[in-house]
């Protein structure tokens, strides 16, 4: 049981980290939390299921393609949800609009693909039991994304950038750097990041509509315990609940592992709002 | 002057903005009512359907609206509380888990349920940042559900539960009917009530001036504790109704679909109104009726709603409706202060203890803003503090009224001292400030504005505003008054009925001094008055900060001004580098070397 426990744990974990680093790479370059963050995860499923098993395509060209797609999708939550409420950050518009942004996305899925959850093929045939691709396969997704952000941001000059107007937007802009591609570059990538989460953990999650508003939830939970904007945090965030709720899954049932990790959540986020590695906020006055 | 010195007794009072106290403002609330009372002369029970069910969702959405359109927090999963109202009347009734009793008891138990948790749902909002509130309250809509699922014993799980059976004269359609759309006046009278109370409007000073609510005395966990008690009790009761329209409730009535349609009600009614979300409730609820094609695709139809109206109408349905907000303001006004009201509004106060500031020094990271500063306010004294930029200035003012915590030095009021780093107890010490940015709440008219900084003064609990009892009444009548001598004793009672978004930056100046005013303060701190003044009405604003202090009430003047800080301020602090440079009479002061070399620059 404690292989499966720790199997399926990671796995489901390492999704939740994706998604949270989803929420960071949106909110690095905006301040903006996002609704969609979750909904990139399930199109991740929707895409990689429509493409593979519907349309045969082989896994070399629906990987990209997904990714494309949903990046684009991030593009496009840029442009109609982020860019018109930047002006008034401090009221919040953001959350509505982001959220009315999301359930346009899960409604439309819902018309076009079915409320039903549809299968995810196998996409590399590789391994059984708790060493089968379903459980592995996030995780090295995971490993992949932030191995490939830490050098993105660290050794490249489109990293540092991106690291600049995340640091002082203003600043960044009297400095001449290109901040709203760079706003819609980072949104470009989050929308890639979410579908990899959702590509990645396809097998456990199936191709479901309804995905979206648990992922937006289960996601959002590594960010706030690591704090915003910290991807390492959210790692570590990511599989500390997987772990927990898969160890409440098989001791005291599914629907009382639901209720663990709210109580979970909400008394840690009292006790250190900013997280367990968070910053303190800034002044007001 | 003449026109202006008889003004009180002529001027036409200016017809307040958005006051559900005035017939007229009454009166879309009275046609709506006389309406739904006809309803059944149609005769078709279908309609009977629709309108209790828009009357149900409307008990809730009266509750919701304080605290997502007054309150501003973004409590999103609210059909959990319908959820939890619904299985806790149909349980109670059914006699399963304890023996059976009547509807009308088990609705009040749901209530007393769903208030506790509208408390313990809405707790997060006091300490996290709005999108971590409106995850909580989406993960909180979930986890119900889940529950009602899982506890089979109590809920019948997915079989679910038979819903309330209402004894006679409300079995049949059109006695539900009269029965919910009772529940709906009482749900619209209450929230109208408070909306309209001080509790309203410092519900809106929180969403919208957070920071000048705080230096009003008003006390955000407090106040935001009870709007959620309430909001969480007709959620509840709204629930327990709607299991009696049903008959027969599973988890699966309880879509977040709902949770969507209460909260998007809100925000097409537009915030901070009454009228504006019953007519949004009104609006979503036949919505899907009208257009029956529609139906399948209504969550899709309300997500584009709510995206349409945060880009394209910010203000709602009541925005639309509020006519006074195009009407015209006074040409040629200009701001003249009144004096004679100062005394009818501040009477002579007992002088007040000296007020002393010992070693205050306060760091950020490695920067020393106060290095080990003394400072001593008198009552009746104007005191000026100047100094160049950084020199600690404002710093100091946000010392004294609790916005910063410093890490060394003691505050005292007399000899009772002063805890440190609480903005919100300061009102209740008698000490009132302006801000260089003024902190105003646009949407609110001139005089409600005005009315926030006497919110300490009010007597009536939340529970008698609620029922608009004597106290409530005597309370707004006694801020009314007191609001518009303080906008007669700075000069611009003219304004009162205008929304205050549509003034000037200099009357906004003056509008923050009359709400400050407003607390009868012992010291009255303001920060950068004169800034964006013209030289005429910086001599005015020297008068009446001159008279205010005579009237006993000492003045922490924060200026860039020399000249105004010269001519009226009985006591001058020079800071420099968060120490002090100078202090003493202005004439001594002025004469003072280094002031002169490193300040006043001659």
């Amino acid at each position: 049981m404690l292989a499966s426990i720790l199997a399926t744990g990671l796995a489901m974990g390492a999704v939740y980290a994706l998604i949270g680093i989803t929420y960071n790479t949106m909110f690095a370059t905006s301040r903006v939390m996002s609704f969609t963050a979750g909904q990139l995860g399930m199109l991740g499923g929707v895409f990689g299921s429509l493409l593979m098993l519907q349309w045969g395509l082989p896994l070399i060209v629906a990987l990209p393609l997904t990714l494309a797609a949903c990046a684009l999708v991030g593009v496009v939550t840029e442009f109609v949800a982020v860019r018109p409420v930047l002006k008034s950050l401090d009221q919040h518009l953001y959350v509505l609009t982001t959220l009315a942004v999301a359930l346009i996305i899960q409604q439309i899925t819902a018309i076009e693909w079915g409320t039903e959850p549809a299968p995810f093929p196998r996409l590399l045939e590789v391994g059984e039991g708790v060493w089968h691709e379903k459980y592995w396969l996030p995780v090295a997704a995971c490993a992949v994304t932030i191995g490939g952000l830490e050098y993105l941001y660290r050794r490249t000059l489109l990293g540092h950038a991106f690291i600049a107007v995340a640091e002082d937007n203003f600043a960044a802009r009297a400095l001449g750097l290109p901040e709203r591609n760079l706003r819609i570059g980072s949104y470009a990538l989050a929308g890639a990041i979410g579908a990899l989460a959702g590509f990645s953990g396809g097998q456990l999650l199936l191709a479901f509509f309804a995905n979206g508003p648990l992922l937006n939830f289960y996601g959002f939970i590594p960010v706030a315990l690591g704090g915003l904007g910290n991807n390492r945090g959210a790692v570590i965030g990511g599989l500390a609940l997987g772990l927990f709720q898969q160890a409440a899954n098989f001791t005291v049932g599914g629907i009382f592992s639901s209720v663990a990790v709210f109580v979970l959540f909400i008394v840690v986020l009292l006790a250190a709002p900013q997280g367990l590695f968070g910053a303190a906020a800034s002044r007001r006055v | 002057m003449a026109s202006a010195d008889n003004g009180a007794a002529t001027m036409p009072a200016a017809p307040a903005v958005r006051r559900p106290a005035l017939p007229a403002a009454l009166l879309p609330f009275i046609v709506l009512l006389a309406l739904a009372a006809a309803l059944p002369l149609t005769g078709n029970e279908y309609w009977a359907l629709i309108a209790t069910r828009a009357a149900i969702y409307w008990v809730l959405v009266a509750g919701l609206n304080l605290i997502v359109g007054f309150a501003g927090q973004l409590a999103i999963g609210y059909v959990a509380l319908l959820t939890l109202g619904a299985y806790t009347t149909s349980v109670l009734v059914a006699g399963t888990v304890l023996p059976e009793i009547s509807p009308f008891l088990a609705l009040g138990c749901a209530a007393v349920v769903g208030a506790v948790a509208g408390l313990v749902v809405g707790l997060p909002a006091l300490r996290l940042r709005t999108f971590y509130f409106a995850m909580a309250t989406l993960g909180f809509a979930t986890i119900v559900t889940q529950v009602a699922l899982a506890w089979q014993d109590v809920t019948g799980g997915g079989i679910g539960i038979a819903g309330p059976y209402f004894p006679a004269p409300f079995d049949t359609a059109w006695g539900f009917y009269y029965l919910c759309l009772g529940f709906a006046v009482v749900a619209t009278i209450l929230a109208g009530n408070l909306g309209r109370s001080r509790f309203g409007r410092a519900l809106i000073a929180i969403r919208d001036a957070e920071v000048a609510a705080e230096a009003a005395g008003i006390f955000k966990p407090a106040l935001l504790a009870c709007v959620f008690l309430f909001a969480g009790a007709m959620g509840a009761v709204a629930g327990g109704l709607f299991a009696g329209l049903q008959t027969y409730i599973t988890p699966e009535a309880f879509t977040f679909e709902l949770s969507l349609l209460f909260f998007i009600a809100v925000l097409i009614g537009g915030r901070g109104s009454i009228f504006g979300p019953l007519l949004g409730t009104l609006l979503l609820t036949l919505l899907p009726e009208i257009a029956a094609p529609l139906a399948a695709w209504s969550t899709l139809l309300y997500a584009v709603m709510l995206l349409g109206i945060v880009l394209a109408i910010p203000g709602g349905i009541a925005a639309l409706l509020d006519l006074g907000r195009r009407k015209r303001l006074p040409a040629d006004r200009a701001i003249l202060p009144r004096p004679a009201a100062l005394g009818a509004l501040l009477g002579q106060r007992p002088p007040a203890p000296p007020m002393q500031l010992k070693d205050i020094t306060l760091q950020f990271g490695g920067l020393r803003a106060i290095d080990g500063l003394d400072l001593m306010l008198r009552p009746g004294e104007v005191h000026g503090l100047i100094g160049p930029n950084g020199s600690g200035k404002t710093t100091t003012l946000n010392v004294i009224s609790g916005y910063y915590r410093p890490q060394q030095g003691s505050l005292s009021l007399g000899d009772d001292p002063m805890p440190v780093g609480r903005p919100e107890n300061r009102a209740a010490h008698g000490i009132a400030r302006t801000f260089q940015t003024p902190r105003i709440i646009g949407e609110a008219t001139v005089l409600q504005n005005v009315m926030i900084g006497g919110t300490l003064s009010g007597r009536a609990s939340f529970a008698e505003a609620m029922l608009w009892l004597p106290r409530q009444s005597a309370d707004e009548a006694r801020l009314e008054a007191d609001a518009r001598l303080a906008l007669q004793a700075v000069g611009l009672e003219a304004l009162a009925g205008f929304r205050a978004d549509r003034l000037q930056h200099s009357e906004l100046r003056f509008v923050e001094i009359a709400r400050a005013l407003m607390l009868r303060p012992a010291y009255l701190l303001l920060d950068e008055p004169a800034a964006g003044l013209s030289s005429e009405e910086i001599r005015r604003l020297g008068q009446l900060i001159r008279e205010i202090s005579t009237h006993g009430t000492g003045v922490l003047l924060v200026e860039h001004h020399a000249d105004l800080i010269f001519e009226i301020c009985g006591h001058v602090t020079v800071l420099n580098l968060g120490r002090v440079l100078a202090e003493g009479k202005p004439a001594e002061v002025r004469a003072h070397k280094e002031v002169i070399s490193a300040y006043l620059g001659a």
